[in-house]
């Protein structure tokens, strides 16, 4: 039976993790305890409290206002690419489970090559020919999303097409398209959705992965993957200038896998969801 | 002294009882039956013999004695010796219950490796030896097969051999031939009855069919809600019937529907006309040179269906039926023949032919309320009625099928499974079809629901002038429904006329089989109500 | 079998060209002749006309393709814009860091992610399952070049029980190789044998579901023997799915790991060739990690009619 269960003890926690980032992503457009570029000499390198609550960097920048600057970066790029990963992948999905003839086997062998693609791949490739950009790493982890979305659609979808509704819904006289939006379609958004909050995860991973080899958003566009690379030779100086951000990269990502975690047991205990 | 003795056992799931004070006994040599219908509690009394209940399910009292030595005082690891050494079982889905990445020989020599100590060439030879006994000899079944590479009953004969490799003193069978064809089963149950007197042990099988019962076991143990109503000799149970739940069992397994005659108007007026029809897969290439072979699933059917006649169709699961009735519906192109229902083709007459599906639970979307369901045929209509004309049709469908309209605002996973059957019936009716194709449309449900269903089409029949068409493979069922029957095996109708003449006197040595390998329940008249159903099978 | 062999090599061959293609293609639509580049503003045409032959460059788009195809099958990657040495040396150096380091990071993830997915299975619903799953939970969160930088920081660092970066090369023993690269392939498995880990699992749990799974308990074997005789190999079957992925990811995420520990491996190769636009290099390593996921897929298909017999033969 769908829904009606209670929120788990991880869907809490994932929510608030989630939100706590979003929030943070969206004052900063207005607000910022600092200004994000400010840089400051004479308070270089302090370590978290007082005036500076995350302390600051090599530059005397303040570390909260480039986390919270960073988190709309990061949240950003994320949040398009599994959108380009769902507006493309679920409609191939459930033309390939629809049609099961040779679109459904071109379709699918479009997505073996995609796979061969990791998206660091895409991006190297996407970069040596139009140069870093922030907008390069949505595009490289939009491209990597496709065949994710698209192979868990249709192997979802053909499942369910051979069940006796939708049997009962083509006696009905309904054609493939519309069957697919009827009746496929609300029957795989729980594990659309679930996917999707695990994707999203794996976005501000790659995002970060991306910007601190340079392949990602280009100054002065705040970065968690950015602040990480300039803190490299700096580390043994002042940890912090590693750890802050890297507690931003983990608990967004964790935030976001509870969150999916419990919204399957809310959803539906039995989905199967793709990890990697 | 008894093999198997089973005292005041309860058990319980999170605090709801599941079995109240479940006794009985089966004695060395003696073929003890439980049965009853769902939710009776009688595969949750095998799990509790074997120790092997589900998480979270606890006995909670009550003793169960192998030879006198208590189950439940043993530990986990003392069991394990029981398990498979003096205790087999056989479970429900031969297809499902062998590893498939081992072969056959390894899965029996595993349980005489693991109870015996014997070394893996004795542990072999012992297998070889009872795949040879339960008829997989080794010519044709060496112990390198794996189990993808057999058959249904096939595979059944290796979860028997691997039950009864250690010559176990009780043998649990739980509905070991419900998943297979009745020609399948006969053999099957033949092997088991043959085992027990062979090898002198005690045999609880567990099934939800009386007339298997009947014809198979000394005893008989007939449960309901987790508490046994009745027990005894099968014999005076089914011929006392004391009990009025074993009464009422009794009567749905044999139950007779009242199927009201085909009106003189409408009889011989042709509705639906199957000419020559062929159906083919294809089979994946066995070389690039080689011309591509076909499974040729339906092979030049020829029939007909006049208006308001009701027609079975019968045969055993690979026979083509299913694929007959998808081609017959609509759903799948056929390689030649014509199908004309009233002269037009199926996808054409949509809206003349409807279908009742076999699954109570998969046949409708859980995402929509039953008016939506109900009403999904209306998209076949060129004008669909508006909202208030839909409510009154959906309620008169459901009225029709005897439920309450109120029905058409809750969802589907508030139904039983009997109910939800009536919904498919009225989503078929709701167009006013004059065909409606029924796919073993009663095959998944209780036998006291089975007989209310089947009144239900009789009736309807008359009603709404409908024809139908009766797919099953339980031919007991198509003697209630059906005036006429046909006989499908191997892709062809081997056999076509009125449905008592076949049944009573068949001319196809295949038909003929197949009504000798049905189980039959016994006719007890004792001057009860016993109407046309004398010779019931 | 010999025809489901010939039906995936067929296919491996059908995806490396399709994707050499796409790989050519991308590279084709690079705004810019990379001989004037390389040049600079103040080239004479007939030097850069010259530096096009050379590179070979002139020519049609489809015969430059089938050239470096043909180039390639024959170990022939083309010449380095920049270094004008052979792209194919350059690559093969770098290899001999690179695939050890995503072997050695394979190994570890396996090596780890086994256990203790038999751990939790096992244990399920108990406190080792909760334990489990929880530090594959942040596992899964913690970027693996972050990971790394913690790792310097501590054991580089603090401890010095290792050195922060730098490879002394396979000439100073395996030992010191090994010794170099252990860092980088903790920091590269951990993160990677937490999703492992998952994987397996959820394929036991699914396999204890089963009902074979019920009838070997029926046959006497305990809880702990019927999975490990019978639900382990079933269980193997999606994670050999997810080893091979893990192994083209690791080989590539290697390109990160190896900036972080300044390793002279196919990462430092690429960044470099990127910003000096040298892109007959970055043609070729990309193709070179995409004929890696596509050759590792490969394996896993053959790997799986190895542990799943229904897979050897056609009906």
């Amino acid at each position: 039976m769908s829904g009606g269960r209670r929120a788990s003890w991880s869907f809490l926690t994932g929510a608030v993790l989630v939100s706590l980032f979003a929030i943070a992503a969206l004052v900063s457009v207005i607000w910022t305890p600092h200004d994000v570029s400010g840089m400051n000499i004479s308070a270089r390198m302090k370590a978290p409290g007082g005036d500076y609550l995350l302390g600051t960097d090599h530059f005397g920048r303040d570390m909260l206002s480039m986390i919270m600057a960073g988190a709309q970066t990061s949240l950003a790029v994320a949040i398009i690419a599994v959108g380009i990963g769902m507006a493309a992948g679920v409609p191939l999905g459930l033309a390939a489970a629809a049609n099961r003839g040779w679109l459904d086997e071109l379709i699918m062998r479009a997505n073996d090559l995609a796979f061969a693609f990791p998206a660091l791949v895409i991006a190297i490739l996407i970069t040596a020919v139009f140069g870093p950009s922030a907008v390069n790493a949505i595009i490289a982890i939009g491209i990597f999303n496709i065949p994710v979305f698209a192979r868990l659609t249709r192997g979802a979808a053909l499942s369910l097409w051979t069940r006796e509704f939708i049997l009962a819904a083509r006696v009905a006289g309904k054609g493939a398209v519309r069957i697919s939006a009827e009746h496929i379609l609300p029957n795989i958004a729980n594990l659309l959705i679930v996917q999707g909050t695990i994707q999203f995860s794996l976005g501000v991973l790659a995002e970060a992965g991306l910007s601190y080899v340079g392949l990602g958003a280009q100054p002065p566009t705040p970065s968690w993957g950015r602040m990480l690379a300039d803190s490299q030779t700096l580390v043994g100086l002042a940890p912090h200038l590693a750890l802050v951000p890297g507690m931003a990269i983990i608990l967004s990502v964790l935030g976001l896998n509870l969150l999916g975690d419990g919204l399957r047991d809310m959803l539906d205990p039995k989905l199967r969801v793709v990890r990697t | 002294m008894s093999v198997l003795a089973v005292q005041s056992l309860c058990v319980e799931a999170h605090g709801k009882p599941l079995l109240k004070d479940v006794s009985f006994t089966v004695g060395a040599g003696e073929i003890v039956a439980i049965t009853g219908e769902s939710g009776s509690g009688k595969s949750m009394t095998a799990l509790s013999v074997m120790r092997l209940l589900p998480h979270r399910v606890e006995q909670t009292s009550g003793t169960i004695l192998l030879d006198g030595q208590d189950l439940g005082a043993l530990s986990e690891r003392a069991m394990c010796q029981i398990r498979g050494g003096r205790i087999g079982m056989v479970f429900q889905e031969p297809m499902t219950a062998l590893n498939p990445v081992q072969t056959i020989g390894d899965q029996v020599a595993e349980t005489v490796w693991l109870h015996s100590g014997a070394t893996r060439d004795q542990a072999r030879a012992r297998a070889r030896d009872m795949l040879n006994r339960v008829g997989l000899n080794e010519d044709s079944f060496p112990l390198s097969r794996y189990p993808h590479e057999l058959s249904g009953g096939q595979r059944q004969r290796v979860v028997i051999a691997m039950a009864i490799a250690e010559r176990p003193a009780l043998l649990i069978a739980d509905e070991p031939t419900t998943a297979l064809d009745v020609t399948t089963q006969l053999q099957i149950l033949d092997l088991l009855k043959d085992l027990v007197s062979e090898f002198h042990m005690g045999l609880l099988i567990i099934t939800h069919d009386l007339a298997v019962v009947a014809s198979l076991a000394d005893r008989l143990v007939v449960m309901r809600n987790g508490e046994v109503v009745e027990s005894g000799a099968t014999d005076e149970v089914l011929r006392m019937q004391t009990h009025p739940y074993t009464r009422a069992l009794f009567e749905a397994s044999r139950h007779q529907a009242y199927l009201p005659p085909i009106p003189e108007a409408e009889s011989g007026k042709r509705l639906l006309e199957v000419r020559d029809v062929v159906r083919r897969y294809p089979l994946p290439k066995q070389g690039m040179f080689q011309p591509r072979r076909h499974h040729v699933a339906v092979d030049r059917v020829s029939f007909t269906v006049s208006k308001g006649e009701r027609v079975g169709l019968v045969g055993e699961s690979g026979c083509g039926k299913s694929t007959l009735t998808r081609a017959i519906l609509g759903l799948e192109p056929v390689q030649a023949g014509d199908i004309l229902i009233d002269g037009v083709q199926p996808d054409r007459a949509r809206g003349r032919v409807q279908v009742v599906f076999q699954d109570p639970y998969g046949s409708f979307n859980p995402r929509h309320r039953v008016e939506r369901l109900i009403a999904e045929p209306f998209h076949l209509l060129p004008s669909p009625p508006n909202r208030m004309q839909r409510s009154l049709q959906v309620a008169e469908a459901l009225e029709a099928v005897g439920l309450p309209a109120a029905a058409a605002e809750r969802y589907i996973h508030e139904f039983s499974g009997g109910q939800r059957q009536r919904i498919a019936i009225a989503r078929a009716l709701i167009l006013r079809p004059e065909l409606i194709v029924l796919d073993e449309a009663v095959s998944a449900l209780d036998v006291s629901v089975r007989a209310k269903i089947l009144d239900l089409l009789a009736d309807l029949s008359a009603r709404y002038h409908l024809a139908y068409l009766f797919i099953s493979h339980d031919l007991s069922v198509v003697r209630s429904i059906t005036d006429r029957v046909m006989v499908m095996k191997a892709g062809k109708i081997v056999e076509d006329g009125p449905t008592v003449r076949i049944l009573d006197n068949p001319d196809h040595p295949y038909t003929r089989e197949l009504l000798a390998a049905a189980p039959r329940l016994p006719n007890f008249s004792q001057g009860r109500r016993d109407t046309h159903a004398a010779e019931s099978i | 079998m010999l025809r489901f062999l010939a039906q995936r090599v067929g296919s491996l061959i059908g995806s490396l060209l399709v994707a050499s293609l796409v790989i050519f293609l991308v590279i084709e639509v690079v705004p810019g002749d990379p001989a004037a580049v390389m040049l600079g503003v103040n080239a004479r045409p007939d030097t850069i006309a010259a530096l096009r032959a050379e590179l070979g460059l002139d020519g049609s788009a489809v015969s430059r393709y089938l050239s470096w195809v043909a180039g390639m099958l024959q170990g022939d990657f083309g010449v380095s814009y920049t270094y004008r040495t052979p792209v194919a040396e350059m690559i093969a150096d770098r290899l001999w860091v690179s695939v050890p380091l995503a072997l050695y990071a394979l190994c570890l993830t396996v090596a780890i992610a086994i256990p203790a997915g038999l751990l939790a299975a096992s244990r399920r619903g108990r406190m080792g399952d909760y334990g489990v799953i929880g530090v594959t939970q942040i596992g899964i969160a913690v970027p693996n070049f972050w990971f790394a930088m913690i790792l310097i920081l501590i054991f580089a660092i603090n401890l010095r029980w290792f050195s922060a970066g730098g490879f002394p090369g396979w000439d100073e023993g395996i030992g010191a190789g090994l010794r170099a690269l252990t860092l980088p392939a903790i920091a590269l498995a951990l993160p990677q044998a937490a999703i492992l880990t998952r994987v397996m699992r959820s394929a036991l749990v699914d396999v204890l579901g089963e009902d074979f799974m019920r009838t070997a308990r029926a046959k006497g074997l305990s809880q702990s023997a019927a999975i490990w005789r019978h639900g382990l190999r079933n269980g193997l079957i999606p994670v050999l799915t997810i080893i091979g992925l893990q192994f083209a990811f690791l080989l590539a995420g290697g390109i990160i790991i190896e900036q972080v520990f300044a390793l002279p491996g196919l990462g430092r190769l690429i960044f470099q060739a990127i910003s000096q636009r040298d892109l007959i290099v970055v043609e070729s390593v990309v193709m070179l990690l995409v004929f890696a996921v596509i050759l590792t897929n490969f394996l896993v298909d053959l790997a799986y009619a190895v542990v799943d017999p229904r897979l050897r033969k056609h009906p």
